[in-house]
Formats: structure tokens, sequence, C-alpha cells
């Protein structure tokens, strides 16, 4: 006993001295690391961005310091006993103790906070707000042979602290699999796996890197990425839901990523490619990225209330996707957590303000492109009509399709699509699914169309359809002048269904020609739509109307001529949605919303970047959204290299170094390797010129990656959710990769590259007008799942499934859930029936005695082959089942019933092997390993 | 052939399995909602906890009044005018032009101009010894209204169809957060093992808001809302492929859960176990789903009393559908019926003869699920809430000539219900002013609606929260009180 006690005394008194010795020498207290968390924690909610009770608050060192209402400050640095700060949290009256109704701080907290006041209550900016330091050292570690690369470095680091043990190499099969999974979205086949498979050598596994980061692929699988951050989807969202053509927006991003663009032009071109001296197509087809904002084309809707809509949402966008920093709460009051101000988010906010487009149906503005052949085609047709031309003429465009309307317009053929207006009353709107024809013209609407030169322009006929009866006029610039000329259209056919429905029949639609009073200039030309007498029905259907000249120049030349400006004006060319900055004279003004609400705006506010981001210079500018956009990529930004390059970890480590992927300001996760993030950021900006092909290499070719993902006690108690690597990545594949794969496996996959979104069958499709879901029948079906048409208010099934968002909003991070639902999916969604039944051909075309065929299916499915056990419970259910379908031939005949054999006189036989190996190839695409990545 | 079932005993393994593969996208909620979440998710069921295993740190914040809701949206927003809110005032102001001041500086999707008054199409009377007014175009409904709590002052601020039912369904006219059934099962599990915890059947045609009002939002998937169909398959993906029966499908997921054990035993990944639990339990529902679908184990009294015909898609069935779901313990069974939007751009789009027959529709089904709740004991533990997104305007909707007898949407006013799960009976809350424009006693917005549907569940609609992109995020966003009045 008394020895006992006397080392407890011995402890204690070295316990002490310690803790002396500690205080003594300690460097002063970081605010990030011991004050920060206990003012999030406790204070901030009342005293913090949003409420700052008793005129108090936390959130800079200047607030802290300031006045409170009481008169005083609340922390006189130097001094805690002073420090009102200080005495509310000691006070024993919970009226007046802080923090109020809940549980006073601990006493360590108290002392913390107290001595920090005495040392001066000096204030830090969040980690995230320094820009990473460009000299890390890389952390030595004890077991050196292991480490391949610096990353290695970093990660053993932690692990040999953690005393956690590193895992094995995975299996070369394992690992081949995982790296295509990885770089390219799909498996390899058994043929691309064998090479390395046969030689395992470093370089080998080096040149099979190299092979995928350069197969076009590549691009399909990290654009999935970036297609969920940009909110890609091919519909509109709210009610009608109604197509979006932004297709060529998705292929840029798989293209770039294909291209190795660098990070940094990528960022440019998405936020301000419009804005770049003399872009080219392509850098417009870029600034796509803030049109997949959400636009609301619901009868009886404000237009300006949802382009104000789509413009907060663009500066919430870009505030995740390249700062991982919410701003949404900004948009309403200060930021709670962070020093942020309102203003700030107002101010950036007119970075995004001054964008043309206004939430109209057409969503102006557009760039045409001619796309695939016609590209060729347009190019030679406007060659071929310039050089046959009386007279030389300058074209202005760079671009063919604006080459084609200059040339038409000095031609005298000018035909305007109906749907091309810039402005409209109510009861204006477009006909589903295409929209090339308006529609739910009612009495006394209209459409106006801007800027239509009406020098020499003598007549104007309409493509009209009704089965009504009515009255166009034609006013230029405004709506309260006199007519310049007025058409009445009488009853053009009678197509009976309900109104809603398209006239198909061209004998529907009349064209008639209207003379009107000769213009000279440009104008914004008025239709005005007339029933004379109170009507809510739809009173016409325009489809387009042309202008004619009085002497059109194109009526002065050949027949051949006049054949091919035809066939010019009438080659297809693809609209996609832009940003185009309003000029000056046009040019918005940007207001602070009062509690968000656009309804209330407040002061008027110039583009600014929040000046907790600026590093460096502060009294720096960025007048407009080029320069904005430059700044995110400048070695100055604190965060978009770390964002970028911690999403590139996530999505092949399954965590991300800060796994909160969208939150790097105070309230997100801390990052589990600070350093190795910084480390990976300041090398993929100044060694990799921020392209993303290194950066995957680095990863890849690290130990750290090539791990085995086997996992035991030991691991799962200390790192359950792998976040310090001690095992190799294992989760469950995306939904895309998921298709893709049983795609590949089956022999069915269809690997053409780019273009429109495609529509596989889906069960809930529901009448095509409305859903605008035409199932693909022909090879199209069998695409790669970054192709299907994301429709938001109706998402594909599959994919919502398995955790694929409907892309309504920047999704940073996909949650993986495991559901019964995802078994039913893989069971028995028609699609993976399908392929399983063509992984069964594959299997049978083998012709191989049953145990080596399963052995083969298996294979080509895994790549590694099965042990016995699997194969015995593999041909175990073959048998069984192959057994049942003979005694019951009409079920088996069910299997083999949608997917003809193309064998001709197939044997009883053989159909029984087709069928039991269609069973079992859905169990191997089921499985486990198949849909994890090991 | 014989089916042999796998003994997985591994149900310890499991609960851990369970509990890391979900803890980590719940550990970051704040209200520590999360923690009573995952608990609720674990005990190896489809979509929640199992009644048995209620207790530890599941539970709601405080006792519940109700276990359930079925929640009857009339899409397309019904005319308070012609149904509840009986204004003898625009009876005597009909036809003529609406007072300019009344519509001052408001927003209307459709009115343009000096919009005349419309008076009430139908005729109104007291009832029941609450004495609640109700039309005649809900006769039956009128019998039932002593069990009945109106809220006679509804607001909200969106007057377009798919905004106005995002905000309802999820608390936000834009796209892209959990729906209210979300958050409840999110919050409090499902007591049912086979069947999903938040099921949606839709009659008339899909909602303007489409999926998205039953959608999960930020929440994890498993929380959204699956669709059933009383025509179909009534699950997505629920039947087996043609030439596999149910034999050979019990053999296979027992045979893929075989193999998923050895994948287990050599690779340790917890989600092996779940994974294999789950695909049992897709193997259940595909009994379980079909059977509470099949209505024609009713007897024939229950399909007089509701006036369903088995196998057709109807408001009707859907209503016994959602008592029998109720009855198995789904958390929450969400009902949207698209007939309402009555502008009057034609004849029988109108709140005259048009509104009547939508209402001939569900006065029968809507009373036969009180009565059928009712009688079985359920109608204490089930919230019945009922209403569209938004009301109608007292004025003429100016683009329709006479003999049409439209009403624009309208945001300032409407009438809402609520039965049964804790809610006073035969109370009316809320005063319109003497046009039914706008609400001048106890208004109720969307928001204090949700969070008072929350607080009958036993949740505290500040209190539960998700973490997202920093900020916490609630289904009545900032705003929202409890509507105590109707409470018990």
């Amino acid at each position: 006993m008394k020895k006992r006690n006397f080392i407890i005394l011995i402890l204690l008194l070295a316990a002490i001295s310690f803790f002396t010795y500690d205080t003594f020498f300690v460097p002063k207290i970081s605010y990030n690391a011991s004050i920060r968390p206990i003012f999030n924690k406790n204070c901030l909610k009342c005293h913090g961005g949003v409420k700052k009770n008793g005129g108090f608050s936390l959130i800079s060192q200047a607030d802290a310091f300031g006045e409170t209402e009481s008169g005083i400050p609340a922390i006189i640095p130097g001094n805690h006993k002073k420090s009102e700060l200080y005495k509310r949290l000691i006070d024993h009256d919970p009226e007046i103790r802080m923090p109020q109704e809940a549980a006073p701080l601990s006493e360590e907290e108290i002392n913390l906070i107290a001595e920090w006041i005495e040392e001066g209550a000096e204030w830090e900016k969040h980690w995230a707000y320094y820009p990473p330091d460009p000299n890390i050292e890389i952390p030595s570690i004890e077991e050196t042979g292991w480490a391949r690369n610096e990353i290695d470095f970093f990660v053993g680091e932690k692990l040999e602290a953690l005393k956690l043990k590193p895992n094995e190499a995975a299996e070369k099969e394992i690992l081949i699999r995982r790296l295509y999974l990885d770089l390219i979205g799909m498996p390899p086949s058994r043929e691309e796996a064998q090479s390395y498979l046969q030689n395992p050598t470093e370089e080998a596994y080096e040149k099979v890197i190299d092979q995928l980061l350069a197969s076009p692929h590549f691009g399909e699988r990290w654009a999935t990425m970036w297609l969920d951050l940009a909110r890609y989807a091919d519909t509109k969202g709210y009610e009608k839901d109604s197509r979006r053509n932004i297709w060529k927006y998705r292929d840029w991003v798989i293209k770039a990523f294909n291209d190795n663009m660098p990070y940094d032009q990528f960022t440019v071109e998405q936020l301000a490619g419009d804005l770049l001296d003399q872009p080219n197509e392509s850098q417009f087809i870029a600034t796509a990225f803030h049109r997949n904002s959400l636009s609301n084309d619901e009868g009886g809707t404000d237009n300006e209330e949802y382009r104000v809509s789509a413009v907060v949402e663009r500066v919430g966008t870009t505030f995740e996707v390249w700062q991982g920093t919410t701003m949404s709460c900004v948009q309403c009051h200060s930021h709670p957590y962070d020093p942020i101000t309102q203003k700030e988010f107002y101010q950036f906010m007119a970075y995004f303000n001054n964008s043309a487009d206004k939430d109209i149906y057409n969503e102006k503005p557009n760039i045409w492109t001619y796309e695939n052949e016609n590209r060729q085609k347009a190019g030679e047709l406007i060659n071929w009509i310039t050089e046959n031309l009386e007279e030389e003429i300058a074209l202005e465009s760079r671009f063919d399709f604006g080459k084609k309307e200059e040339l038409l317009d000095y031609l005298g053929v000018n035909k305007i699509e109906g749907e091309a207006f810039d402005e409209t009353s109510v009861f204006i709107e477009l006909m589903p699914p295409n929209q090339d024809i308006v529609w739910q013209i009612q009495d006394s609407s209209w459409v106006m169309y801007a800027d239509i030169d009406l020098t020499d322009v003598e007549a104007i006929s309409f493509h009209v359809a009704t089965q009504l009866a009515g009255f166009i006029d034609i006013y230029i610039d405004d709506l309260k002048s006199q007519p310049i000329g007025t058409i009445e259209i009488k009853k053009t056919g009678e197509w009976k269904s309900w109104d809603i429905s398209r006239p198909e029949n061209p004998n529907y639609w009349a064209d008639l020609k209207l003379k009107i009073k000769e213009q000279t200039g440009k104008h914004d030309l008025y239709l005005y739509f007339r029933a004379n007498k109170v009507l809510a029905g739809h009173l016409f259907h325009v489809d387009w109307f042309q202008l004619h000249d009085k002497e059109p120049r194109v009526e002065k030349y050949s027949v051949l001529f006049q054949q091919i400006v035809d066939s010019l004006a009438n080659l297809e060319a693809v609209p996609t949605p832009i940003l185009r900055e309003l000029p000056a004279e046009k040019s918005r003004r940007t207001f602070l919303f009062d509690r968000g609400n656009w309804l209330s705006p407040g002061y008027e506010v110039k583009p600014k970047i929040p000046s907790i981001l600026i590093s460096g210079d502060t009294n720096k500018t960025f007048s407009n959204r080029l320069e904005m956009a430059n700044w995110l990529v400048s070695r100055e930004n604190p965060l978009t290299a770390r964002v970028f390059v911690n999403r590139i970890w996530e999505q092949i480590f399954g965590y991300g170094i800060v796994s909160t992927m969208e939150e790097f300001g105070s309230q997100g996760e801390k990052p589990t390797h600070p350093e190795l993030l910084d480390w990976l950021a300041v090398k993929f900006m100044d060694d990799f010129n921020w392209e993303l092909k290194p950066l995957i290499k680095e990863i890849v070719l690290s130990t750290t990656y090539r791990q085995s993902s086997r996992n035991d006690s030991i691991k799962n108690e200390i790192d359950p959710y792998n976040q310090y690597f001690s095992r190799g990545p294992r989760v469950r594949l995306s939904a895309e990769q998921l298709r893709d794969q049983s795609l590949k496996v089956s022999g069915l996959l269809n690997d053409d590259l780019y273009g429109p979104p495609i529509m596989p069958p889906r069960p809930d499709a529901g009448p095509s007008l409305f859903s605008q879901w035409y199932s693909d029948k022909d090879e199209k079906k069998y695409r790669r799942a970054v192709y299907i048409h994301g429709k938001r208010t109706n998402p594909f099934p599959a994919m919502v499934t398995f955790d694929g968002p409907a892309r309504n909003i920047c999704t940073s991070r996909r949650i993986r859930t495991n559901t019964p639902l995802q078994a039913l999916v893989l069971m028995n969604d028609s699609i993976y029936f399908e392929m399983s039944f063509a992984f069964a051909r594959r299997m049978y075309e083998q012709n191989q005695n049953l145990r080596e065929t399963i052995k083969n299916g298996y294979e080509m499915a895994m790549i590694y082959p099965p042990d016995s056990a699997r194969v015995a419970i593999l041909e175990e259910y073959y048998y069984d089942t192959e057994k049942y379908y003979e005694k019951n031939p009409e079920t088996m005949r069910g299997v083999l019933m949608g997917y003809q054999s193309e064998r001709e006189n197939e044997s009883f036989a053989d159909s029984l092997k087709l069928a039991s190996l269609t069973m079992v190839g859905n169990i191997m695409m089921n499985l486990d390993e198949f849909i994890t990545k090991q | 052939m014989e089916l042999k079932r796998i003994d997985l005993n591994l149900e310890a393994n499991l609960k851990k399995a369970t509990y890391n593969t979900r803890r980590h996208f719940l550990k970051s909620c704040m209200s520590g909602m999360g923690a009573i979440a995952f608990n609720q998710i674990l005990g190896g069921n489809a979509f929640g906890q199992s009644s048995s295993k209620v207790g530890e740190l599941s539970g709601p914040h405080f006792p519940a009044k109700a276990k359930n809701v079925i929640f009857l949206h009339m899409a397309g927003a019904p005319s308070q005018l012609e149904l509840f809110d009986y204004k003898p005032e625009l009876e005597k102001l009909d036809g003529q032009i609406c007072p300019p001041s009344l519509i001052e500086g408001k927003r209307f999707a459709f009115i343009k101009g000096k919009p005349k008054i419309l008076g009430p199409q139908a005729t109104f009377k007291q009832h029941g010894q609450s004495g609640a007014t109700v039309s005649n175009y809900l006769p039956e409904f009128s019998k039932m209204v002593d069990e009945v709590a109106f809220l006679k002052a509804m607001y909200t601020e969106e007057f377009n169809h798919a905004p106005a039912q995002l905000l309802m369904q999820t608390g936000s006219p834009r796209l892209g957060r959990p729906a209210m059934g979300s958050w409840v099962t999110y919050g409090l599990g499902s007591e049912n093992d086979n069947l999903p915890s938040f099921i949606v059947l839709v009659s008339g045609s899909a909602p303007s808001a489409g999926k998205s009002i039953w959608g999960s939002g930020f929440l994890p998937t498993i929380y959204q809302g699956v669709q059933c169909r009383s025509v179909g398959e009534p699950v997505l993906f629920l039947d087996n492929p043609i030439g596999v029966d149910s034999m050979l499908r019990h053999e296979s997921v027992n045979v893929i859960n075989k193999i998923n054990e050895l994948e287990y035993q050599e690779s340790k990944d917890p989600e092996i176990l779940t994974r294999i639990s789950q695909y049992e339990l897709a193997f259940k529902m595909q009994t379980s789903v079909p059977e509470v679908m099949d209505i024609n184990d009713e007897p024939k009294w229950i399909h007089e009393l509701y006036g369903t015909q088995p196998g057709k898609e109807s408001f009707a069935n859907n209503c016994l559908l959602a008592r029998r779901l109720v009855e198995k313990g789904v958390r929450f069974v969400q009902l949207f019926d698209r007939r309402w939007d009555t502008h009057g751009v034609g004849p029988g789009n109108g709140v005259g003869s048009g509104l009547k027959n939508a209402c001939k529709a569900i006065d029968e089904p809507i009373s036969a699920l009180l009565k059928d709740l009712k009688q079985r004991g359920l109608l204490e533990e089930t919230l019945v809430v009922w209403g569209g997104e938004f009301g109608r305007t007292p004025m003429m909707e100016a683009r329709t000539g006479k003999g049409y007898d439209g009403r624009d949407h309208h945001p300032d006013a409407f009438t809402m219900w609520m039965v049964g799960g804790g809610t006073k009976p035969g109370v009316s809350i809320g005063e319109t002013d003497e046009l039914g424009f706008t609400g001048i006693k106890d208004r109720t917005h969307v928001h204090d609606l949700q969070a008072t549907i929350l607080h009958l569940l036993g949740l505290n609609h500040e209190k539960h929260t998700y973490a997202f992109q920093g900020r916490d995020f609630r289904l009545t966003d900032v705003h929202g009180k409890v509507i105590s009045k109707v409470c018990t």
C-alpha cells in the first residue's frame, strides 16, 4: 500500500512539473487549434455572423474587440479577468452565465480561453484561407522501403503514428481491374488485362497507366464527377421540365479531360470563355457550365424571378465547385461561422448578373454550331456561295452559322423561326418536346423579335396552323403605335384531338402572305395575336415566318445557285445556351436583396471578391467575370487547387482528405493529412501545371494506392472508413460504372463517343409527348451511362437508385447507399437481364465443359479466376436450374424469348444450357465482388 | 429442387457493419438525430427500424402523438371558396370589378388588368356538432367534419404549381431539398421490415413538380419516396424477368448471398453483410409489396365504402391502399391527385361543374378512409392531411369570358385540414377577410404546417436537421411555428 502511494506521489510530482514546464515553454495558444473549435461549437450560434446578441460577435477580431451594446468591449486583450467574455463564462447565475441554456464550458476550456486572452486574444484565419505552403517537408518513415513516392511518406507517417500496418500489394488481377475502373470507368477485358498479367513489372504497370490516360474513355469517366458539380442535365427543371439542348457542353467536358486541358484554362473557359479575346466556338460552349441552372417554363411564371434565382444559384455553385465554400446561407444574411458578409455575396453576384440570359423558352443567348458531316458541308456551301456572288462582300462573323445568317440576309432569304423570339407576353408557350413551334397563343398575346432588318422588306409570310380564326397585327418597336400590317387567318385545318397535340399533318398548315408598310433599318418586330373575342383556347400555332425583300438578290441568280442557298438555309445546326455579357448600355445593376428576397432590393453593389479569400494585396480589384475567373486560378487563391486535388483523391480512394468535399470552411471536417493535401495542391499547380493526368498518375503509382483492400479487425477498429489509407480502396461502383461494366462484360457495349443524349428503355417513361422519352431501339441503347438523357424531375431509375444525383443542384459528393431497390435493379431491370443473357451467350460460345465455362465466365467478369468453392456453388446452381427448366420448358423459353438466339435450329439442349447460363450470369453480375471496386 | 435458406448467423457482425457504413454520413448530424436514425436503420430491415427496435438511442424528441402520416395532396390546388371558405360578400359583389386597392402590387399567374369578382359557385351549409361550413360539393365529407381540424387561413409565397408544390413538400420552392416524407423517415425510420417507409401513390397524372417532390434531396437515397402503382409493376423492377419465377429467384438470391458470404470471409468488408441482408429483403419485398398492393382480398363492403375497383388506377384505390399501408406500419404515405387546376379556360374546367365533378372523385373515398381508419383504431395514431399547394383567387380569371367560371392561382389564402394523429377534432383555425382574399386571424404558413406535422410525430422541426454544405438544413428552412391550436 505504502509503496503504491509513493509511486502515485512521484507520478503526481512528475505531472505537475511537466505541466509547469509545458506552460512555460510552450508557444502561444493557437486560435485555430484550441479556441476556434470552442467558439464554433458553443458561441457562434448567438454571437456569430447571423445573430450578434448583445451587439457581440466572435466572427472576427475586429468584431470581438468592438463595443457591445453595454458600451464596453467584451474582450480586453491581455486581461482575462476584466474581460466580460471570461466573466460570463464563470458566473454562477444561470441568467448571466454563457452559453445560455446549455451546459457551462469545461474548466479546461475556460482556462484555455483565459490564457489566450492573456496572450492578447489573437485571431487567426481558418487554415483553408491561407495559401498552401510551397515548401512542405516530406516526412520520414521507418519503413522507407515501403514508399514509392512522396504520397507514401505522408500516408506512412500517419499509419506509423496510429500503429497501423499498411496492407501488402493487391493481387495483380485486382489491381489492374481497379486501375481500369478508376481511370476509364470500365474493367479491362481479359485480353486487355493479359499483357500486364503475364508480365506484371513496374514498367508494365506504368505502361498500362499511360495507355489508360490516353484512352478516349478516360474523359467519359472523369466527366461524370464534373457533370455532378456542373448540375448538367438535359432538361430545364420545374413543371414542364422540357428538353434543353446542352449536350455539347457535356462533350466539351469529356474532351477537355481527354485533352488534359490544364485546370486553370478549364476554369477560365467555363466561367468566362465568352470574355476571352476572340473566343472560339468551343470556348463559348464551355460557358454553358452556368447555363445548367434551372429555368422555369411553367405558364404564368415571372421570368425575372427565375432569372434572378438562376444567378443566385450560380454564385453558390461557383463557390462550392472552386472554393469548397458554402455561400447559400449568405444569400439571406452574413455567414454564421466564416467571415463572409451578405454584402459580399451580392458583390460576387454582380459578376454573373450581367449575362444576357433571362429565363425565356428558347434559352437565348445560344451558340449555333454545325455538327459532324454538317460542319464540313456548311463550310463548303458558304465558300461556294461567297465565291459565286456577283460582288465581294465581307462577312463579319468568325463562325459558319453566323456567316450563313449574313449571307442569307444579304441575299434576301429571311426565314425566322417562331420560337426564336426575344420577348413575349404571357400566354405564349412553346410546344413540347422540341419546342420549335409557338403554341398556347391566346387572345391578345404577343411575341417580339429584336433587331430585325426591315430595309427593303415589302411583305411577310406566315407558316401557321389554327383550328379557329383571327388576326395577326404587325407592330414595330412599340405595341402602342399603329400596326404596319394586319393579316386575317382563317381556320387552316381540323385535327380534332385535344388542343395540346401537334398538328403533324402538313395539310393542316397554311402559308399566308401580308404586305407591310415599308421600313428602313433594324427594328423590334412584334406579332400581336387577336381573336376579336374573348377566347381561352389555343389560337394559333406559328412555326416560322419569312421576310420578303422587294427585289431579293437571290432571285438574280441561277437555279443552281438558289438551290445551294436553300440547302445552306436548311442545313441543321445545334444550339447550345451560353453566357454572353450584355452591352454596357443594357447592363443590369445589382442590388443587395434584403433577407435574400429579390422583391426587396436594398442598396446597389459592384463586383468584388470576398476579402477573406484575398491573400496578398487586398487592394487589388477584379472588375468582371474574366478577372474573377483568373483570380480563382491564380497562385494566390488559397482554395482552388486544394479543393480540386481533394476531389480527385476522393474519386480514387472513396473519401477525400477533407471528407466534407463541399465545405472547406470552419464548419467542414479537418483534413486527415493536411500536409499531403497541400503538397498535392502545390505539386498540381507548380509541377503539373494544373494538369489532371500527371496528378492521377502520381496517385495510382503510389504504394498506398496499390495496397490490397482486405480489412481486418484492427483496421476496422482504428480506421473504419479507411481514411488513413491503411488498405486499398474498396467501394461500390458508381451508377455509371455499374452499367458500363455490365455492358462491357456482356459484350453489348457500344463505345461510341460524344453526341446527343440517349434514351435507353425504362419502365416508367410514360407517354412520350409529356415525358419526352423515346426509348432507343437500336445500338444506341448500349452506350455508356454518361450519355443517358438526364431528366430532372424523373431521373433514370437505374441511375438514381445507385445514388446518381438528379443534378438539380451542384453535388460534390455522392453518398453511397446499400438498399434492396439496388438488388432489384441488378436482378430484374430488363437492360440488366438482357446483359445477363448476352453474357451467357459469350460463355456458351466458348463451347467448353460446364466447369470450364463457369470458370471462364467468372474470369471475364472479375478478371481473376474463381476458387473451387465458388465454382462448386455455381455448378450446383447451374444443374439445379437446368433440372428445373427441363421440367418447366415454358418458363425456360421465357428467358430466351426476348433475346432471339442467332443460331437457327437450336436444339432443346442448347436452349436449356443458354437459359441456365443466363441465370448464372445474372448471379455473377449481382455478386459483391462484381459491383465493388476491390 | 430444394430451396435452402442460408443461416447467416451473422447478426452481431451485421449490426456492426450497418453501424460502420451508415455512421459516416450520419455522424455529422448536429442534432443527435443522426445517431437516432442510424440506430433505426439497424435491425436489418429494408428502410428503417422494426417496431421492436424502438428504444435505446431511438425515438422522437418528445412523445409522439402520431405514428404515421397520410398526406392527400390535391395537385393543381382546389378552390377554398367553393369548398370550405364561404364568403357571402363575394356573392353580393359577383361580376363587379375588383377594388384596385385589393390587388395593387400583387403578382398573379394569369390575371391581368382589372379582374371581376366571382361569387361562390357552390352552396354552403353548416354541418355536425362543430358547425363546420362545407359546400354541397362534398356531401359525404360533410358528415365527417366533427373529426376534422380546419386551417382556413393558410398562405404561401409561391403562385406557380411546381415551386408551390416543392415548397409544400420540401420546404423550399427550388429543386434539390428532401421531401417531408424523407425527413420523417430519416428521423423515425419505419415500422415494417419488408416495405419502404415512405410510399407515394399518384392518381390523375404526375404532379407538376414531378418526382422531385418525393426525392430525398441531399439525404441518402434510402430515404426517397418509393412510388407504388396499382397498375403494372407495383414498384419498379419488382417483377422477375420473364423466365424467372419465384423459385428460381429465391435460389439465385441464396447463391448470391452464399458467395457474398465467402467474399466477406476474405475481405472482411462490413458493407458485404449489409448487402447480404438487402438481397434477402429485396426478395421478401417481391412478395410483401404485391400483397399489400392487391386489394382483391378486401371484403365487398369495403369496396363499396371506398368505391374502389381492383386493378384500376384511381384516387379511391389509393385511399384504400393508404389505409393498408399505414396498417402495415408504413410511416409516410403521400397521395397526389391531379385534377384541381380550375382556371376556367373552357367549359367544365372551372369552379362550377368542373370542381364539382372533381370533388365526386374524392368525396366518398376520403370519407371512407377516415371512417375506416377510425373503426380500426388507426386514426388516433395516423395523421391525415388534406390540401393543395395554394388557393384560388376571389376574382374570376380575366382571360376567360362570361360563362367560364375559373379562378387563378392564389397564394394569400387557402384552406387545408387535418384529422387524427393528435389534432383536435371539430375545430376551425384561422379566418380570412370578407372576400376570402387574405387571412386576418391565425394565419398559418406552409412552414407552420410542416412544423406541426413534425411536432405531432414527436420531432422538433428546429432540431431535426441535417448538415450539408456547411449548414444545418431543416424541412422548415429558418421558419415555421407549430400551430399549437390544432394540437390536442
